[in-house]
């Protein structure tokens, strides 16, 4: 879900990429594929080109210690740079929020910062640490909100004295709030313009349910109702030891680092900290959605189903036919749907295995109007294919040449290595997951990859999401399946008159 | 400037120097070796031994900025093609793939031909024409292995495989494990040297959707193209990048061909590759395979300037999307004797909460979600245009924007900047450069780019005295010699209520 949820935000940096238009922006992971038969006439002069053993490498561990008081400190030397890098997770977030107050996190990770500290109010300490090139900043996300700052050695200790400031006495503003509650109001304002952005939220939505913590949306009337109140109250619940994972990198001696973490952390009470809440999750009623969009001229298409867990046994021979499936070039989908039948720049999938509940099955098209039910034909095809053909010998083999040789860049660097413990530390998941995954991904067979399709690849347990110009989608999009209509429109604030799709008059 | 503010500049700038020794300019100069090959291609080795992988960056000095007239978008679709395989790469049988791809340039230029016939067009003939066109696609189509170049490289570990065309330029770039050093060499000299045009129409079609997913389906999309389109009257600059629909639906791989041949001369090129490698033995390797690429003479630089702008030209989107305000100022190119006073202005106008733009626009007027300037839009290879937005807040119009951003400009032209604004800039700067040394693609990716433009990696670290030298009379005398009216172009979009309802009774029928 990770995946498909970082393609939807907002942001305004794309608008100016214009003249940088990269040939594939789905290819973050890597691939495999079916490939024709060598001719007798097929030279493949590469085959030739010796592959040395790699390199002898130990990727260093950050030293883990924990305190009495429940809190977790994950220390990193990394003395390549002069700079000394920290973060502190908090457990709890959005989707521990109140139904009536969707945005409070993400309200109270901005208003954090911005408002700043009883000592040093947030506009005081722009000034001090941007002319030091340091930064601090804190952020609310869906399972935790975070706090992490960044300065050059020479000014860690006044800059990890002000992060600590902000941790234990923060001073929630008024006037902070209100501008990150305008901020988000422009958000909400501006989600309709955005046609892929529309598809992944409904298609969000379809699948955990439109209520659920996980796919809810904020709206003007949730935001409004987020109070000071509710911040310092979220403040005072999650910000407990027992709660925290402190992670510090950089160029630093370890046990003086120690010292100093401890001396700071080890007086903090205990606290009830957030309680994990039990989520349950149904898979979606099949059908298509659609979305009116009159001024494009390319349909979004999603197709999604509830994927799995990590922790999933079943995990590995899952992410071995993500390769097949979506993996990147080669795979089954952009092979067909892109350099096959040109259909789509955009082609996308992935069998979504999230931390600690079902990630999302998705797979995602942007295809010009009058092709939108060939390009879904296409890509119900291909997850059909999942069942129908099993991958072959060649498939299987590049699939996991292309995860165990890339393997490597999971911890290629210090900082990619300690983020890694914090994750798998914050979720409760063993310290030594990542070489499971990599034996797990080794001993994957073709039959486990047959199984694992038969057993989590159910086209009737999928849905179809279409957001386009109706009027040029041709055929019409009822031959794919009962079609309903998807009320897209943007509840107004409390106390405006609905249906103008207007920006509403500032509160 | 106070006693105390020069002791705390001058301590930062010592705690920034003396931690940073072993990153600075000399000890560069210890693991960077430069060769330039007798056919002209450019290669540099940076050692960074942390880890046993390496990135790549392969620059081509050649953009969308050199897109032949009536063939806008060309260099981004050779760039797609980059990834279709070479003469031994993606072919069952290259000979025989060779005559069928001439016969679908034949049979293509025949059908185009009749295509574009502005009277007497046959209908029947055309119909035939397309046939035979397609028919010709399919028996070439018959010797491709798809994908096979990705695949090779996927399958040996490369991550990040991707490429970008820009106005200025075109770059490739992955990253893989080190013992695929030699294996990466005769790929990336492969499709430098001897790409082929293969499924080169269906490729098209992949690029049109492009099209529709960046610029035709996206209001701010739509507006950015037009604004360019409008701030540009001779420079090639304010052409679509992707390429104007009628255009890029008729290039042809011959046209692809051409544009190779004449742009990606080793002499065009510079390749910089960095991570756990010795020069000593990785530079052999590497000049085994880039010297084949036969050499060719280097393109004649552009002639077109873009003429002095002589009055304010605006584009006013009405239509049922949220409002937005943009406006941008023509500015010399990157080898301007101000081109650090530019990011002087930058900085002050939009990095962080400190920025004036925020802290007006966002925290004291409220009447803005973000505002920003930046330089060299949409590059800097040539003059291209200092660039300001807002994004209104619920409420708020783009007339709004413009007023608070004029309120700003008129600032910088009227008062000093302060202190504390000059010297968090040149702090930033020197902070900036040194997070981005220890990242094997982004250092790839800046000493690729400092060596094309200036001819020597170095100015990256030279850049800093430029940045050091700007004082509050630069600044000042910047502003007032380009944020003139007659040197605007503005953009914006007004809300317009949509005059049928939302409502349509749909997909359901």
């Amino acid at each position: 879900m990770s995946h498909l949820m970082t393609r939807y935000r907002w942001t305004f940096a794309a608008v100016f990429a214009a003249g940088i238009l990269a040939p594939h922006n789905l290819l973050l992971a890597q691939t495999a594929a079916t490939l024709s038969k060598p001719a007798a006439t097929e030279v493949r002069p590469w085959k030739k080109i010796p592959i040395p053993p790699l390199h002898e490498f130990k990727p260093q561990q950050p030293k883990r210690i924990q305190l009495s008081n429940g809190l977790v400190i994950f220390l990193q030397e990394d003395h390549e740079l002069p700079f000394i890098n920290g973060s502190i997770l908090i457990r709890g977030g959005s989707r521990d929020e109140p139904a009536n107050k969707v945005g409070l996190v993400s309200l109270y990770g901005e208003a954090w910062r911005t408002s700043g500290t009883m000592k040093t109010d947030g506009d005081k300490m722009d000034d001090i640490l941007e002319s030091k090139a340091a930064s601090i900043e804190t952020d609310g996300g869906s399972a935790s909100t975070s706090l992490r700052w960044s300065s050059l050695k020479g000014d860690f200790n006044d800059v990890f004295a002000s992060a600590i400031d902000l941790l234990l006495h923060p001073s929630f503003k008024a006037d902070k709030l209100a501008l990150a509650q305008h901020q988000m109001d422009t958000g909400i304002s501006r989600r309709n313009d955005d046609a892929s952005g529309i598809a992944i939220r409904e298609a969000v939505k379809l699948v955990y349910g439109a209520d659920s913590p996980f796919a809810r949306q904020p709206e003007y009337a949730t935001v409004g109702a987020v109070t000071l109140q509710d911040l310092k109250g979220w403040h005072d619940r999650t910000v407990v030891p027992n709660g925290m994972i402190v992670s510090v990198s950089g160029d630093f001696n370890s046990a003086e680092m120690e010292q100093s973490l401890r001396a700071t952390f080890e007086p903090l009470p205990r606290g009830a900290g957030m309680p994990a809440e039990k989520f349950t999750f149904t898979d979606p009623k099949p059908g298509v959605r659609f979305a009116e969009k009159d001024d494009v001229n390319q349909s979004n298409v999603l197709i999604v189903g509830l994927g799995t867990e990590r922790r999933n046994p079943d995990y590995y021979a899952l992410s071995v036919m993500n390769e097949i499936f979506s993996g990147g070039f080669g795979s089954r989908i952009v092979q067909d749907v892109r350099t096959k039948l040109g259909l789509a720049y955009d082609v996308q999938g992935s069998f979504g295995a999230s931390y600690d509940h079902p990630g999302i099955f998705y797979v995602l098209a942007g295809t010009k109007s009058v092709s939108t039910v060939p390009a879904t034909k296409a890509m119900l095809d291909e997850v059909e294919r999942l069942k129908t053909a099993p991958p072959s010998a060649i498939e299987l083999a590049k699939a996991k040449d292309q995860l165990l040789n890339s393997f490597i860049f999971h911890y290629d660097s210090p900082e990619k290595t300690l983020n890694e413990q914090v994750t798998l530390a914050f979720y409760d998941y063993p310290s030594d997951f990542l070489e499971k995954y990599k034996t797990g991904i080794e001993a994957v067979t073709a039959a486990d990859i047959s199984r694992v399709a038969r057993k989590y690849v159910d086209p009737s347990k999928l849905g179809i999401v279409v957001v386009g110009n109706q009027a040029e989608i041709k055929p019409a999009l009822d031959t794919l399946g009962k079609v309903t209509d998807l009320d897209i429109a943007i509840p107004p604030p409390p106390g405006q008159p609905a249906g103008k799709e207007q920006p509403p008059t500032p509160r | 400037m106070s006693v105390r503010r020069v002791l705390t500049t001058l301590t930062l700038a010592v705690a920034l120097c003396s931690v940073a020794r072993s990153q600075d300019l000399a000890s560069f100069e210890k693991r960077i070796t430069v060769k330039v090959l007798p056919n002209g291609l450019t290669l540099i080795v940076c050692e960074r031994p942390e880890a046993p992988v390496f990135s790549f960056y392969t620059l081509v000095d050649a953009g969308s900025a050199n897109d032949p007239q009536g063939a806008s978008g060309l260099a981004h679709m050779f760039e797609h093609m980059a990834f279709k395989g070479t003469s031994q790469i993606g072919t069952t049988n290259y000979p025989a793939e060779k005559l069928a791809l001439a016969k679908v340039e034949t049979a293509y230029a025949a059908y185009d031909d009749e295509y574009r016939k502005r009277v007497g067009q046959d209908a029947a003939k055309l119909a035939q024409l397309k046939k035979a066109f397609e028919d010709a696609q399919a028996a070439a189509e018959k010797y491709v292995i798809p994908n096979q170049f990705s695949e090779i490289a996927e399958q040996n570990g490369a991550v990040g495989i991707n490429a970008s065309t820009g106005e200025d330029s075109t770059q490739y770039f992955w990253s893989m494990p080190s013992n695929r050093l030699e294996l990466w060499a005769y790929l990336e000299s492969q499709r430098i040297g001897y790409p082929v045009q293969r499924e080169f129409y269906k490729e098209r079609d992949v690029v049109q959707e492009e099209r529709r997913m960046r610029i035709d389906s996206s209001p701010t999309g739509r507006m950015v193209e037009q604004f360019l389109a409008t701030a540009y009257v001779a420079h090639p600059y304010g052409r679509s990048g992707v390429g104007w629909e009628s255009e890029i639906s008729q290039v042809s791989a011959t046209e692809a061909e051409q544009f190779h041949k004449k742009y990606y001369v080793p002499s065009n090129i510079v390749i910089a590759v960095v991570g756990d490698l010795k020069a000593s033995q990785a530079m052999p390797v590497l000049e085994r395979y880039f010297s084949k690429i036969p050499a060719g003479p280097k393109p004649t630089p552009m002639t077109t300037v873009e003429p002095r702008q002589f009055a304010e030209k605006s584009v006013v989107i009405r239509e049922a999307t949220q409002p937005f305000y943009l406006e941008g100022y023509h500015r010399p190119d990157y080898r301007d004797p101000d081109d650090a006073v530019y990011d002087a202005i930058t900085d002050i106008f939009s990095n962080g909460r400190t920025a004036r733009l925020y802290r007006s626009l966002v925290r004291d007027q409220k009447i803005a979600a973000a505002g920003e300037g930046f330089s060299g839009f949409p590059g800097d290879k040539f003059p291209g245009l200092f660039a300001v937005y807002a994004v209104p807040l619920p409420g708020h119009t783009p007339e709004e924007m413009r007023t608070a951003i004029h309120k700003e400009i008129d600032r910088l032209k009227n008062e000093d900047v302060t202190d504390a604004e000059l010297e968090r800039f040149k702090t930033r700067a020197r902070a900036d450069l040194l997070r981005g040394l220890a990242d094997n693609e982004g250092l790839a990716h800046q000493l690729a780019e400092y060596q094309t433009r200036y001819g020597d990696w170095r100015q990256l670290f030279r850049e800093l005295d430029k940045i050091n030298a700007v004082s509050k009379a630069d600044v000042r005398r910047v502003a007032n010699k380009i944020f003139v009216d007659s040197n605007r172009t503005s953009a914006r979009i007004e809300f317009v209520a949509p005059k049928a309802p939302a409502k349509i009774q749909g997909g359901a029928k």
